[in-house]
């Protein structure tokens, strides 16, 4: 551990000298490091898919569309919009302070670490790597120790596509996260768990370090089964799409649990046999379309939630479990009690709770009474109940009639709120999350105001009153002298 | 329990009456009573200038509260604390807050409340700072006006969600960004303008649809108490409160769980209120001070330099201000032209006697006079003044004074000043400025005065700030256009006009999508067709995408 120590200090003042040359700041440089990751993810993409695959039983298709296809259409994004990102916005001043001028420059921040998570290792890495580049900062990753592979994949290539000096890569657990913690950054970028978002959180309080936190939470989904009965195809296929076909439901933007009337549970549960048999086959197991619990730990901890007898009489498709292996099977559960831990922990497996309600309207008061969630999924035509989804609850995002797309578009900003997260990214908000938005008036030395300086008197103060009004007219007839008192 | 309750363990403060809430709504009165020397030292606890680290800090509190006498309960504890956030939340969730009705009636009594109680609020100020009326009014009243009727003018523009494009990987749909309130907010305000920067960021989480709790600072305890009395009359109680005191309060406030945390004050406590919030993943702004500079160049217009440099130092709460000019740096033959023109136009400005003047604020109490003048009279500092250094330790004055090349490593160069000294650092190049200003810790403001647009754009580049004047000090807090915050040491997050607004909303992404178009290429069994497909369409490129789609279909 003195030898990380040393490696660590080494390494920030490396990034501090860096970035104190000003290299970083230049577009220039910053697109051809954004370019050099694009070229890093083409180059290396066998590779890439390879660690996935030994690190969470990712099928290549299955890593393209999540990991490697978006991390280069992000750095692309950031590529062709950086022009247009740093340019400075004019802002109007009032014309009291003719000739100043105002504008916002955006500055990087300096030296930022990024904290990520194993589920997604490439993306979760990469994409954030990118908006601190596109910024102009010099960055340190840890990526996550549970996905060992893809981290010493990320620890090989980054420096030997990326400006070492500027960019780096460290390895380890939470001991060695303990140790990035102790030093002040200009940003911390975590993704993971509420519970060690809190202690990152307080580790940057000491250095008044601003943090993004994207955490998880228990994304519902709501199924407003009379307003979709003609598409309940398609709302079983993006369900069983978003929860089993990515990542086994390992992710933070996963659906955790569906809401539906009571009424219509039976007909959803035999309507979703037949497409988890269409993805996964008759033996999931086998499939090779099936992501891998990613440790002993998390299988566990899955099995426990399982095991509660009163959630085991739940089950009503699936359930079988090979620890040897990492696989759970794609499960469903009917009404498992509401005070079990399945439903008061995020379960980020292929285990999906259907919680039955008498009205779909009480889904509201159901989400409500729940900590704000990462994502909120719906599906529904009834525009009343998206409205009142909209305004009633609160949530990172709310997706209607799709499920986990909306991370995919980088119009929007992706992050949470509440216990699922603060900060957002993605497109030009990941630019933002890692720049300080700078003020600057440029005032003229040629000409004064008497009235702003003191000694004060009556004639100032109502010029000021009037100044701050803007009533320009009256201005002028109190300098003439044409009028005496102002009103209030 | 924080880190600042720990502190309190060790001194519990009688503020004599300071502490009730609007609910209660007792004595007015009693609060002039509230001017205990302890007070003024706890006081120190909420808003220092040291960066140095709690343990130092607090047992420089607890010494000079040695003298307190016995323990007291106090009013409001955490029972009390979570019983008022409870009620609050409550409100909130009947979605009260939420319309657009209830935003703009909150925020037009506030404007109301302005106009009709600006002779009170002033007197308050007066009381506590002995702020002039001008002062006051141009820079509490009249900037909190504004952001106001902005508000009241912007809102249905702000409220307006915004419709974003979406991309060809999730077509057919539509987007949009909707801003929605946070929840039920905490604002912890400063001394220094005890009215702006209390209502300020309430008309921000007004604007924005949240239940607020106001703190105003115990240290301002005329204004404090003006601010209980005059929410709780033009305000909706329901929603919108004000809870009086100090340390206490401030602990119980910050065991609760806030869906944001706005707070203004020293960096000491800003790291406290942080590292409680981050017990319950609160997010938080916190705006912060520094050593703010002013790099003069030698090619200015002397007289209107000096002119907006004494603005930012004396006619800006004398100095106790987060924005105000700390120190300037000029060249060293340079130094002594813009001496005299400072020296020149103090005499205007204040007169003969600044002492007497009635144009400047005094200090805000004697614990921080006494900080002042130690601050003057530590070895090496002493004997560098140029001007001024007179004080008055009954009516709490300090003359405008000006000091040339005090050491470094005095206190003087290494906290923030916050009171009406200034250090003027001479360097033989304008250019080596940069590094003076670079080696300390991010100020809130940088400013430079020259004409010199190469110097100007260097500075811009060179420099990190919270924000930046050129040719100008101050002014810029009060561009509502300007977003206003710190970085560094100086603080987290922003807030001003429409940022205010942003601070407290979060921007939820809603996708709108339909049934159509629904391709089996984004479901498994996996195939390397599905591979290729998705290939062409993440790097949006349609042609090879139809293409491929195509072979697809063709293959199977």
């Amino acid at each position: 551990m003195e030898a990380m120590k040393e490696t660590v200090d080494q390494s920030l003042r490396e990034m501090r000298e860096t970035f104190a040359s000003g290299r970083t700041r230049s577009v220039k440089w910053r697109k051809a490091q954004l370019g050099a990751i694009i070229e890093m993810v083409k180059d290396n993409e066998e590779k890439m898919s390879d660690v996935l695959f030994q690190d969470l039983g990712k099928h290549s298709t299955e890593a393209f569309r999540d990991e490697l296809g978006f991390v280069m259409r992000s750095a692309t994004t950031a590529l062709n919009c950086l022009d247009k990102w740093v340019v400075p916005r004019k802002s109007n001043l009032p014309l009291l302070f003719y000739p100043a001028t105002g504008k916002v420059i955006s500055e990087p921040y300096g030296t930022v670490l990024v904290l990520s998570s194993w589920n997604f290792p490439i993306s979760l890495s990469l994409d954030p790597m990118i908006g601190a580049i596109a910024a102009g900062n010099t960055v340190l990753l840890k990526a996550s120790e549970l996905s060992p592979n893809a981290s010493a994949l990320l620890a090989k290539l980054i420096p030997s596509y990326l400006d070492t000096k500027a960019i780096k890569v460290i390895e380890g657990g939470p001991d060695v996260a303990t140790i990035l913690l102790q030093h002040q950054w200009d940003k911390i970028f975590f993704t993971g768990s509420p519970k060690i978002g809190k202690i990152i959180m307080a580790a940057a309080a000491e250095h008044l370090t601003p943090v993004t936190l994207e955490l998880g939470g228990k994304c519902p989904t709501i199924i407003d089964h009379h307003s979709v009965s003609k598409d309940m195809k398609s709302v079983v296929k993006r369900i069983s799409g978003g929860k089993w076909g990515s990542c086994s439901g390992q992710a933070c933007i996963s659906v955790d649990y569906v809401l539906v009337e009571q009424s219509f549970a039976s007909t959803l549960i035999d309507m979703f046999k037949p497409v988890i048999r269409s993805f996964f086959g008759e033996n999931p197991k086998e499939s090779g379309c099936l992501a891998k619990i990613v440790t002993k730990k998390h299988f566990q901890r899955l099995s426990r939630l399982l095991n509660d007898p009163r959630v085991k009489a739940s089950i009503v498709y699936g359930g079988s479990m090979d620890e040897e292996k990492l696989y759970v099977e794609p499960t469903i559960l009917l009404d498992p009690p509401l005070d079990s831990e399945i439903m008061n922990e995020e379960i980020f497996g292929p285990i999906l709770p259907i919680i039955t309600l008498r009205d779909i309207q009480e889904s509201i008061g159901f989400i409500k009474s729940k900590p704000k969630p990462l994502a909120i999924y719906a599906f529904t035509k009834d525009e009343n109940l998206k409205t009142r989804i909209l305004s009633e609850t609160s949530s990172g995002s709310v997706t209607f009639n799709d499920l986990m797309i909306q991370y995919m578009c980088d119009a929007l900003p992706f992050g949470g709120v509440g216990q699922s997260g603060m900060g957002r990214y993605h497109g030009k908000y990941s630019f933002e999350c890692f720049s300080h938005e700078k003020a600057i008036m440029e005032g003229s030395l040629a000409m004064d105001l008497e009235a702003r300086y003191p000694p004060w008197n009556n004639f100032k103060l109502n010029f000021i009153r009037l100044a701050f009004r803007e009533a320009y007219f009256k201005l002028v007839l109190l300098m003439l002298g044409l009028t005496k008192g102002v009103r209030k | 329990m924080t880190k600042l309750l720990k502190i309190n363990h060790h001194h519990t403060i009688p503020f004599a009456g300071g502490l009730y809430r609007t609910t209660t709504r007792s004595n007015v009165a009693s609060l002039a009573l509230a001017t205990s020397p302890f007070q003024f030292s706890s006081g120190y606890c909420s808003k220092t200038c040291i960066p140095s680290r709690l343990k130092l800090v607090s047992s420089t509190c607890y010494a000079t509260l040695s003298a307190v006498v016995k323990p007291q309960e106090s009013a409001f504890d955490g029972k009390e604390a979570a019983l008022l956030v409870d009620e609050l939340r409550t409100s909130f969730n009947t979605g009260r807050t939420r319309s657009y009705e209830w935003r703009i009636s909150q925020l037009q009594n506030i404007a109301k409340m302005i106009d009709e109680q600006e002779k009170s609020i002033t007197e308050a100020l007066y009381q506590d700072l002995s702020k002039p009326e001008l002062e006051a009014f141009l820079a509490e009243l009249s900037n909190t006006k504004s952001s106001c009727m902005l508000a009241i003018k912007e809102l249905k523009n702000w409220m307006a969600p915004e419709t974003v494009k979406t991309s060809v990987t999730t077509f057919p749909s539509s987007a949009q960004i909707v801003s929605e309130p946070l929840g039920v907010v905490l604002v912890i305000s400063a001394w220094n303008f005890p009215f702006l920067l209390s209502v300020e960021p309430v008309i921000g989480a007004i604007s924005a649809g949240n239940a607020v709790v106001l703190k105003p600072s115990e240290i301002a305890p005329a204004t404090s108490s003006l601010l209980a009395k005059l929410f709780s009359e033009y305000l909706d109680e329901t929603t919108i409160r004000v809870v009086q005191g100090g340390v206490p309060e401030t602990t119980a406030l910050l065991d609760q769980k806030w869906d944001k945390i706005f707070f203004t004050g020293g960096a000491r406590v800003g790291r406290i209120v942080m590292a409680a919030a981050a017990k319950k993943l609160t997010p938080v702004v916190l705006e912060l001070g520094g050593k703010c500079p002013a790099l003069v160049d030698s090619d200015v217009n002397l007289q209107v330099a000096a002119r907006r440099i004494i603005t930012g130092k004396w006619a800006c709460n004398n100095g106790q201000a987060c924005i105000g000019v700390d120190y300037v740096i000029t060249t060293k033959d340079f130094a002594p032209k813009l001496i005299d023109a400072l020296k020149t136009e103090l005499k205007t400005f204040f007169g003969e006697n600044p002492l007497k003047s009635k144009d400047v604020s005094r200090i805000v109490n004697s614990f921080h006079f006494k900080r002042l003048e130690s601050m003057m009279k530590e070895n090496g500092v002493a004997n560098k003044i140029v001007h001024g250094g007179q004080t008055m330790e009954d009516k709490l004055k300090i003359s405008p004074t000006i000091l040339v090349d005090v050491p470094e490593e005095s206190s003087m160069m290494q906290e923030e000043i916050f009171g009406p000294l200034l250090p003027v650092i001479t360097v033989s190049k304008i250019e080596d400025g940069f590094q003076v200003i670079r080696s300390k810790p991010k100020p809130l403001a940088a400013y430079l005065f020259t004409d010199n647009k190469v110097l100007q754009n260097r500075f811009v580049e060179n420099v990190s700030a919270g924000g930046m004047g050129i040719n100008e000090t101050v002014l810029h807090v009060t561009m509502k256009d300007l977003p206003f915050g710190g970085v560094g040491e100086s603080g987290i997050g922003a807030y001003h006009g429409k940022f205010s607004y942003e601070t407290f909303s979060h921007k939820k992404g809603v996708l709108y999508r339909s049934f159509d178009g629904d391709s089996d290429l984004r479901y498994p069994p996996y195939t390397p067709e599905k591979k290729r497909v998705l290939k062409a369409l993440l790097s949006s490129d349609i042609f090879g995408a139809i293409l491929a789609f195509f072979g697809f279909s063709k293959d199977s």
